[in-house]
């Protein structure tokens, strides 16, 4: 039989679509249901974060922050709060330490729920992502009562937190640890072992260890690649040497190392060291002011620096220029989720359209990060 | 019930348009009650409440009719307008004509066909030309793909479908559905499956007859588009797959049209292998067994399935549309025919 001649199919997924996480627009050119190439384009959710920075004082830029990866809020607060008081050289007190830590560990559960609960929603589960959500909520309920916001907290200042936590903190958060692993063990009964999310995850949008590198990966994209790599431990900031904790790789358990499985496997392992943390961490609260080191007027030396944390998405770094005045000359961030997005194209090729929603799931991007 | 009719008001078109007008009722209250419960166990299933506002919550889907009565009908600039409004009622039309076939008790059934069952895959099987103009017409990528993919997994899984029923058709001997319905009479253990009317013997049949009713039940759902088979409108991939388009109440024709699948393709799954209208304690309690309690028992049989259904879609992911191919045609089809061939073996002996 002669061979059919067939045409090439444009597609355009997004910006309103429901599995592109939030307004990415991806142009698929298709062969059938295969995907021959992927294209991203972005910049629909840009909002001037960099130029916007310039016309403020350096507290201000705080809430700017906050909405660049609206999920993990308070990671974001954390690196560019500790770039500026790197800068300008202040040492915070032990209780701040303790508390932003465990507050963007509390985050850092709260937004990989998120992500473990829409990567299940894109490859057609519906209710472990209301479970998620669920639990996700018991965490708001924390940030809640500590800082009076739900989603954008600007609760870590430059120097200190905007508030000391309240009385029931301690006994809330480990009335949360100790509810949540159990509901952990359940996420993976339904979601994460189920044979149909194996099929559709596993050997999935490989990413090769040497790829994820050159590319700039971070975070549980990297890891998912087998490559053990946590600025928490290899670059520790703040007082995350004093914690006892793992760092979870991905293994090709199910299937190849690096494929989607194991990036959202790493992120399922990821809470509970997350949890581990928190427990460590809550009982050894020092006493303390938490706004003694808050400085009157933030004014930092003529200089730069180059800050990077662990968000839950990967390696967020700020660059912060200075020029001696109380408006930073210069804040560039370097997003992880960015990077992780530009892996799109080289892991999705000869995939299915049903894959390329698994792939994004898996990647884990908020596209406020991405395009600032 | 035709005799019925013919008598009261002759052998004329009236008796026949009065006839259908009972399952018509049916199937509206159905799809009201199973849109209501779909998303009341779906709530329950999810830890929250599902709606409890319009009425209580009772009244949420008529208002939801309403509201889509209200809404404005779009069609889309570039569609073939003649087949964009077709297709909505050439799916509906299909699903309700496989109703005819359906036995709701000793007393009603649309038409008694002496190939009822052949009739009801025949006709179902026309509903994938709807759902093709549907995703051609709209003019939309994602319409075509769900479209395309409807096709492929509806033909696939008449096989199996087929098949399994053929194994009960074996055993009756006969393709009519009232007949199938009154071989299973005389308590739960003369259902077919539990190997039909019989001695002893028959419960050698019974793992073959039990596969044949677990294929039966999938496909059916592959047929219904229904998770974890529900790639056609796999709404994170393709929207709302071949339905991306439609609006208003030529939307709400093609989600009536799916719960009278889902209803249907449960009725025959009862019909077949649980006995349709017959009470599981036969003749034992004669109450049980009047037309009206046949009909409750009918009603039950098939919720009960319904309910499975929705059951299943809220808790697994979804397949891809290359494993739901492997899965029928590697699984489900030399299964079905292990079974008939091992059914026919003991028919033969």
């Amino acid at each position: 039989m002669a061979e059919l001649k067939t045409e090439e199919m444009i597609l355009n997924m997004g910006p309103q679509h429901p599995s592109t996480h939030g307004v990415l627009r991806l142009e698929l050119v298709m062969n059938g249901e295969i995907i021959e190439d992927v294209k991203p384009h972005i910049g629909y959710l840009h909002r001037c974060f960099e130029k916007h920075a310039e016309a403020m004082t350096y507290p201000q830029v705080i809430p700017y922050c906050d909405r660049m990866d609206y999920l993990a809020s308070i990671s974001n607060e954390f690196g560019y709060a500790i770039a500026v008081e790197k800068l300008m050289g202040i040492e915070v007190p032990e209780r701040v330490e303790y508390i932003r830590v465990i507050m963007a560990e509390l985050q850092r559960v709260a937004s990989h729920l998120v992500a473990i609960g829409t990567n299940g929603l894109d490859i057609g589960a519906f209710t472990p992502f209301l479970y998620c959500f669920i639990d996700r909520e018991r965490i708001l309920e924390i940030f809640e009562i500590t800082c009076g916001a739900r989603l954008l907290y600007n609760y870590i200042w430059i120097g200190g937190v905007s508030r000391d936590i309240p009385e029931d903190f301690q006994k809330k958060v480990k009335d949360f640890v100790k509810y949540f692993r159990p509901r952990i063990k359940d996420l993976n009964n339904l979601l994460s072992y189920n044979k149909i999310f194996i099929d559709r995850t596993a050997n999935i949008g490989v990413l090769p260890p040497d790829v994820a590198i050159n590319a700039g990966a971070s975070g549980p994209t990297l890891r998912g690649s087998g490559v053990k790599f946590d600025l928490r431990k290899d670059d520790p900031y703040s007082i995350y040497d004093k914690f006892d904790y793992d760092i979870p790789v991905g293994e090709g358990e199910k299937g190849t190392v690096g494929d989607c499985w194991d990036r959202y496997m790493v992120r399922v392992y990821e809470m509970e060291e997350s949890l581990k943390i928190i427990e460590q961490a809550i009982d050894n609260i020092p006493e303390g002011d938490v706004l003694s080191a808050v400085p009157k007027r933030v004014r930092p030396q003529e200089g730069e620096i180059y800050f990077r944390t662990e968000t839950p998405r990967g390696e967020l770094g700020y660059y912060i220029i200075s020029d001696g005045t109380v408006n930073p000359k210069r804040v560039k961030a370097r997003s992880p989720a960015f990077c992780n997005l530009s892996l799109i194209s080289q892991i999705s090729q000869g995939a299915m359209i049903a894959d390329i929603v698994a792939i994004i799931g898996s990647l884990d991007i908020v596209l406020g990060e991405i395009d600032r | 019930m035709e005799q019925f009719l013919i008598d009261t008001f002759g052998d004329n078109i009236l008796t026949y348009i009065i006839m259908p007008v009972p399952v018509l009722i049916f199937l509206s209250l159905f799809a009201l009650g199973a849109v209501l419960a779909e998303r009341k166990v779906s709530a329950y299933m999810q830890d929250r409440y599902g709606p409890n506002r319009v009425g209580k919550g009772i009244l949420q889907t008529l208002a939801d009719m309403i509201k889509l009565f209200q809404k404005e009908d779009i069609t889309p600039a570039k569609a073939d307008k003649l087949l964009y409004n077709l297709a909505p009622f050439i799916v509906f039309t299909a699903t309700f004509m496989g109703y005819a076939v359906i036995p709701f008790c000793s007393l009603y059934i649309g038409a008694d066909l002496n190939i009822g069952i052949f009739y009801f895959l025949a006709i179902t099987s026309l509903s994938i030309v709807g759902i093709l103009i549907a995703g051609w017409a709209s003019n939309n990528k994602y319409s075509l793909f769900g479209a395309m993919r409807a096709v492929a997994q509806i033909i696939s899984y008449e096989i199996p479908t087929a098949l399994a029923i053929l194994i009960v058709v074996m055993i009756a001997g006969t393709l009519s559905m009232q007949e199938i319905v009154e071989l299973q009479g005389g308590g739960i253990l003369n259902w077919f499956i539990f190997g039909g009317p019989g001695g002893a013997t028959k419960y050698i049949l019974l793992p073959f007859l039990f596969a044949a009713f677990m294929v039966l039940y999938i496909s059916t759902l592959a047929e219904t588009n229904r998770t974890p088979f529900d790639i056609p409108e796999a709404e994170s991939e393709l929207v709302a797959g071949f339905h991306t388009e439609y609006s208003g109440m030529k939307f709400a024709m093609f989600f009536f049209a799916e719960y009278g699948q889902m209803f249907a393709v449960s009725a025959i799954v009862a019909t077949l292998f649980l006995g349709g209208w017959q009470s599981p304690f036969g003749e034992l309690i004669p109450v049980l067994n009047t037309p009206v309690a046949q009909i409750i028992w009918f009603i039950l049989k098939g919720c009960i399935f319904v309910f499975v259904q929705m059951w299943l879609r809220w808790t697994l992911p979804r397949l891809r549309v290359d494993q739901l191919m492997i899965l029928c045609w590697k699984y489900l089809i030399p299964v079905s025919f292990i079974n008939l061939f091992a059914v026919g073996l003991y028919i033969v002996l």
